[in-house]
């Protein structure tokens, strides 16, 4: 299609609007985050360079490992809860029982509405169920603000993974199942042999999105508890997920270790790409080819 | 990435199948966890016409004569906390509908191109692509506005080449994927007729990607319209406003709490995404579909 001679013409038509703006939205911002993890600075123009003290700091700052753990703990019961809940859910819907459609459409609307309103309305509902039984509010309370964050992701993201895995059962042919019959398999052997191992692809995307979409996460954490309560013996905010937390780093009150945020960036970049490529890895290898 | 066929017709019972007892329990089962889905935005929904009072002595109570506030809630919520909503919800309309149709004419033309010239750099460029779609954003978030800000594209119009850049590593992605699976011998059909490459683009391959088209459009208005940190740093302060951003602003601790009003714009924000929602559900559901595909 494209010859040699005009090669470069069509690739400023096609390609440069893209690519420029790629370059100005993600490549340089990427590259100046990293060099800028390396330097103390308030502002752009006064640049020290620190070499690894960011990163030091980073692994000191008892807010960042606070958050870290608070998002391991969410990410972890998230996604078995969110996985649980939209398999099965998925799996009751495929069979053919009556209103199908209608529940699809439902238990997929949360995922239209952004987090911040999400969070507002699961702030009002959770605060006027808590103070009817006259427990202490949500931004009060840390268990109560993880299992609200809990509650909140779980109805709007099992949705989202339903779709997924309703599509994934679709797939599934029927002549697998016949075969299997008349080889003699009972109902679970049905599940286990059949149902699972040609699953396997869907389980793999959903518990990919879900794992970066709950360590992400950031709108719904802001909107939600904001990182309330504060703990003062500690000092800490303990409900600050890790994106939030480097947020607060960057902009938040009288901060000024904006080198050890965007140092902070990075980690959590890292973790991401690692949590990612060994999830992939890992469940890659269960799936089979039909 | 692993193959999922996906189905046209997703989810359809297959015609009126008998219903045994424990299919009428499971019925029974999703009826009632449905209603709970829908409770909490109805719960607004029903608040949103009640008094400030109405709605601080019981959220679950139905309005009654002396709580129901008619419409004040909405006409207050307009013009509400120096910031009248109706330029909030323009500006998420224009950034929404000016973002997704930049990217879905520039990252489908750089898609094509970079398949069909498949040249090194063709291929770094796709695999930066790629890796753009892992990276968190609070990653880049502080030299990105400061970039933002020294181009000066902290305007509704300037913040449309930040979505271009931010979005199209999903974008190229996608819309690549499906150029692999386009027959090269449509294309040099074209050529032989002598088309040149912009006319096979817009006559030929633009046509093809129809669906593609659609999945993207459709992946990119749900992140963009409901985005919020990105055009809170970007966009000038004060100035523009988009409606997650109006939304944070009256839900933190420096906006006034009225929880009356807010009730009312939250309604008002969901209402359009729910009739976009009964609109397009099919192409919606497809486009969450093969974006997690090939995601």
């Amino acid at each position: 299609m494209f010859k040699k001679a005009n090669r470069k013409l069509y690739a400023l038509i096609f390609v440069l609007p893209t690519f420029a703006a790629f370059i100005i939205g993600f490549i340089y911002p990427f590259a100046k985050g990293i060099q800028l993890s390396f330097f103390k600075f308030r502002r752009l123009n006064k640049l020290t360079f620190v070499g690894l003290d960011n990163y030091k700091e980073a692994f000191q700052d008892k807010s960042f490992l606070a958050s870290f753990w608070f998002t391991l703990m969410f990410v972890v019961v998230s996604v078995i809860l969110i996985n649980l809940i939209a398999f099965f859910v998925a799996y009751g819907l495929t069979i053919g029982i009556r209103g199908s459609n209608i529940f699809r459409t439902v238990f997929f609307m949360p995922n239209l509405v952004g987090g911040i309103i999400l969070g507002y309305i699961w702030h009002q509902i959770f605060d006027a169920i808590l103070r009817n039984f006259d427990k202490p509010s949500l931004v009060t309370n840390t268990s109560m603000g993880f299992w609200g964050l809990i509650i909140l992701m779980c109805w709007q993201q099992a949705g989202y993974m339903m779709i997924i895995y309703i599509a994934g059962f679709q797939s599934v042919p029927g002549d697998l199942y016949e075969a299997a019959k008349i080889d003699g398999a009972n109902r679970r052997q049905l599940l286990t042999n059949v149902t699972l191992p040609m699953m396997m692809p869907s389980i793999t995307i959903c518990t990919f999105l879900t794992l970066t979409n709950s360590f992400k996460l950031f709108d719904q954490n802001l909107a939600l508890t904001a990182g309330a309560p504060y703990n003062v013996d500690k000092g800490l905010w303990t409900t600050r997920m890790m994106a939030l937390n480097i947020y607060e780093v960057f902009y938040g009150e009288g901060s000024n270790a904006k080198g050890v945020g965007q140092a902070e960036g990075v980690i959590f970049f890292l973790i991401v790409v690692a949590i990612s490529l060994v999830q992939l890895f890992l469940t890659r290898r269960k799936e089979v080819q039909a | 990435m692993a193959k999922v066929a996906v189905k046209k017709k997703a989810a359809e019972p297959k015609a009126r199948k008998k219903q045994t007892k424990g299919m009428i329990v499971l019925t029974v089962i999703f009826s009632v966890v449905s209603v709970f889905y829908v409770m909490p935005v109805f719960v607004v929904f029903m608040n949103s016409f009640k008094t400030n009072s109405g709605i601080a002595r019981n959220l679950y109570a139905f309005p009654n004569e002396e709580t129901f506030n008619k419409l004040a809630n909405y006409i207050k919520g307009m013009t509400f906390a120096n910031y009248p909503f109706y330029k909030a919800a323009f500006w998420s309309l224009f950034i929404t509908v000016g973002g997704v149709v930049l990217i879905l004419f520039c990252t489908s033309m750089c898609a094509w191109y970079l398949q069909r010239s498949n040249t090194i750099i063709c291929k770094i460029i796709y695999i930066l692509c790629i890796f753009s779609m892992v990276v968190p954003f609070q990653m880049v978030m502080y030299p990105l506005s400061k970039t933002a800000d020294t181009l000066h594209l902290d305007t509704p119009w300037g913040i449309l080449v930040m979505y271009l850049g931010f979005g199209a590593g999903l974008a190229v992605f996608m819309f690549s994927g499906f150029v692999k699976s386009i027959p090269l011998e449509i294309e040099e059909a074209a050529d032989v007729d002598g088309a040149g490459p912009l006319r096979t683009y817009f006559q030929v391959v633009l046509p093809i990607m129809k669906p593609t088209l659609i999945s993207v459009a459709i992946l990119e208005t749900m992140w963009i319209w409901n985005d919020y940190l990105l055009p809170y740093l970007v966009l000038k302060k004060g100035v523009y406003r988009t409606i997650p951003i109006h939304m944070q602003y009256l839900n933190g601790s420096y906006g006034q709490s009225d929880n009356g009003a807010i009730m009312a714009l939250v309604v008002l924000s969901i209402l359009p995404i729910v009739v976009f929602y009964f609109a397009c559900q099919k192409y919606i559901i497809e486009g969450v579909v093969s974006g997690a595909v090939k995601g």
